[in-house]
């Protein structure tokens, strides 16, 4: 009954290909809801640093204050001990520097790469 | 299952109370609302029932609009059935989160009573508050009355919380002519009411602590376009829904939805094409044309919001001119936004009628029969001359 010519503005566009790799609009879980919990791990913070901390075994008391402000929980404690930045997720906002009570045990350093 | 007509009620209420009746027998779970104006009777009905114990509901009266839908948000991710209801300002004032309540998937059911938006300061009837919201994935149904306005609201629930759309929708009618207007109406049983709306199927509920889920997280280039998609596909499918279930309410009423009412639209030489209580005036005109001689017909429209193109350009395919009635101006320098979908929906055709844009009734100006009949009088005018001079003209406004 309709008249209409060629028309469907729902249909998919071949024209332009997206981004390969990841799940397609009809995958994914309705309303970008994540199922999964805890995933944020997988998110790579420490791709946005500039600037990258130091830590000074040597002169670190592993008194835990850089622990307590990370905001991206990557300080690294191995039998309660500081002994470094977890690199994937540490972006270089530098509060473990600015907060560290013992002169060099946590200084930074310019560029993000390590 | 077979739906059974039932026995209704015969009720003389305003448009606000069918609204508030509708929603006591919808017994939702949990109705947020700011308590004062811009807020409408609806919800002062509605928490008196509450206070009276009629409805089982968890009425959370907030600081703003704002917060109003921001706490509906909460609460229909937590896995509640959930309502409020707005107007004017108040909807404005909701804006942010209206797209958030979309884009999360959530099936929140609002009523909407019609009104201008400042400034000037204004109380009375337009369509510039929702018509603001019709890019917000919201769905939107309209009402010719208080009957119809009791009526969308019951579908609502069950259109917004379809399993194919899991989208929130407003139930707009208009703010006085309809909202503070008696009307002797058909009032279903509160039984009928709840079996009909059935139990709320939460999907993705916040209270599941067995399976935890996160709302509102980051979706950067690379997802959020897909997430977007969805709700567009999700508003492609709601015209399926919008139609079956205005055919199982008509089963259990008697008053059958559709999309769009078309009045004498058949053979239709001229016709209006007009949202809410205007629709009604148009219709008689068109009557008393018919009288004289003259191919008038009227297409109401119901649902603006998924839009229903390619029904509303068969229904008005064949009419030679068509005048479109907006109570809301788009501000744009061509006409309103009914305007633009209508023509819109008419482009493609092959042969396609003129379409010309009437805006009238802004901040409650009353729209008379006479006014009506003028535009019906102008369709013809542009009829004879054959082509469109004057796109858009501002109807009943001192010059
Ligand atoms: S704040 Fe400084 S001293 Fe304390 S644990 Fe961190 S690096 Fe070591
Ligand atoms: S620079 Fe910031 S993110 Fe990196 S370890 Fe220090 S406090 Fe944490």
């Amino acid at each position: 009954m309709s008249e209409l010519a060629e028309s469907k503005p729902a249909a998919g566009s071949k024209i332009a290909a997206p981004p390969r790799g990841l799940p397609g609009w009809l995958e994914i879980p309705l309303g970008g809801i994540l199922v999964e919990p805890g995933n944020a791990v997988e998110y790579r913070t420490g791709s946005w640093r500039t600037r990258r901390p130091i830590h000074d075994p040597g002169k670190c008391t592993s008194c835990m204050i850089c622990w307590l402000y990370c905001p991206d929980d990557a300080i690294v404690v191995r039998e309660q001990k500081v002994v470094g930045v977890d690199k994937d997720h540490c972006k270089g906002c530098g509060i473990c520097a600015r907060e560290c009570p013992v002169k060099g045990a946590m200084t930074m350093a310019e560029g993000g790469a390590y | 299952m077979a739906v059974q007509a039932v026995t209704q009620q015969k009720l003389a209420l305003t448009g606000n109370e069918a609204v508030a009746m509708a929603m006591k027998q919808i017994n939702p779970d949990v109705v947020a609302a700011y308590p004062i104006t811009p807020q409408t009777d609806i919800v002062q009905y509605f928490s008196t029932f509450v206070a009276d114990g009629k409805v089982k509901t968890e009425f959370v009266t907030v600081e703003s609009e704002h917060s109003a839908m921001s706490a509906c948000v909460g609460s229909c991710a937590a896995g509640a059935r959930t309502m409020t209801a707005t107007s004017s300002q108040g909807l404005a004032l909701m804006w942010e989160m209206l797209y958030i309540a979309a884009g999360f998937r959530l099936p929140i059911v609002m009523p909407v009573v019609n009104r201008a938006l400042s400034a000037p300061i204004n109380i009375h009837c337009d369509h510039s508050d929702s018509m603001g919201a019709r890019d917000s994935g919201w769905i939107q149904l309209y009402s010719e009355n208080a009957q119809e306005a009791y009526d969308n609201t019951i579908q609502a629930v069950r259109i917004a919380e379809h399993a194919d759309v899991r989208l929130p929708v407003m139930v707009c009618q208009d703010g006085f002519v309809i909202s503070h207007s008696l009307m002797n109406l058909e009032v279903l049983p509160d039984e009928a009411v709840a079996s009909f709306v059935g139990e709320f199927a939460p999907r993705y509920p916040l209270l599941d602590a067995e399976h935890p889920v996160t709302y509102g997280a980051l979706a950067l280039q690379d997802s959020y376009f897909e997430a977007r998609r969805q709700i567009a596909d999700a508003m492609s499918r709601a015209p399926a829904v919008i139609l079956e279930v205005g055919k199982e309410y008509g089963r259990l009423s008697g008053r059958e939805y559709g999309f769009f009412e078309a009045h004498r639209l058949e053979d239709a030489e001229v016709a209006v094409v007009a949202i809410g209580s205007a629709a009604g005036s148009a219709k008689a005109v068109a009557d008393s044309l018919r009288g004289q001689g003259i191919k008038a017909g009227v297409l109401k429209v119901r649902v603006f919001r998924p839009w229903p193109w390619r029904e509303i350009g068969d229904a008005l395919g064949s009419a030679r001119v068509v005048g479109v009635m907006d109570r809301a101006d788009g501000l744009s320098n061509l006409g309103g936004p009914l305007f633009g979908d209508i023509r819109s929906a008419l482009y493609d055709r092959t042969r396609r009628p003129l379409v010309v844009d009437y805006i009238y009734g802004l901040g409650g100006r009353d729209v008379s029969l006479e006014d009506i009949e003028g535009v019906f009088r102008d369709l013809l005018r542009i009829k004879d001359e054959g082509r469109v001079t004057e796109p858009v003209t501002y109807l009943g406004v001192r010059e």
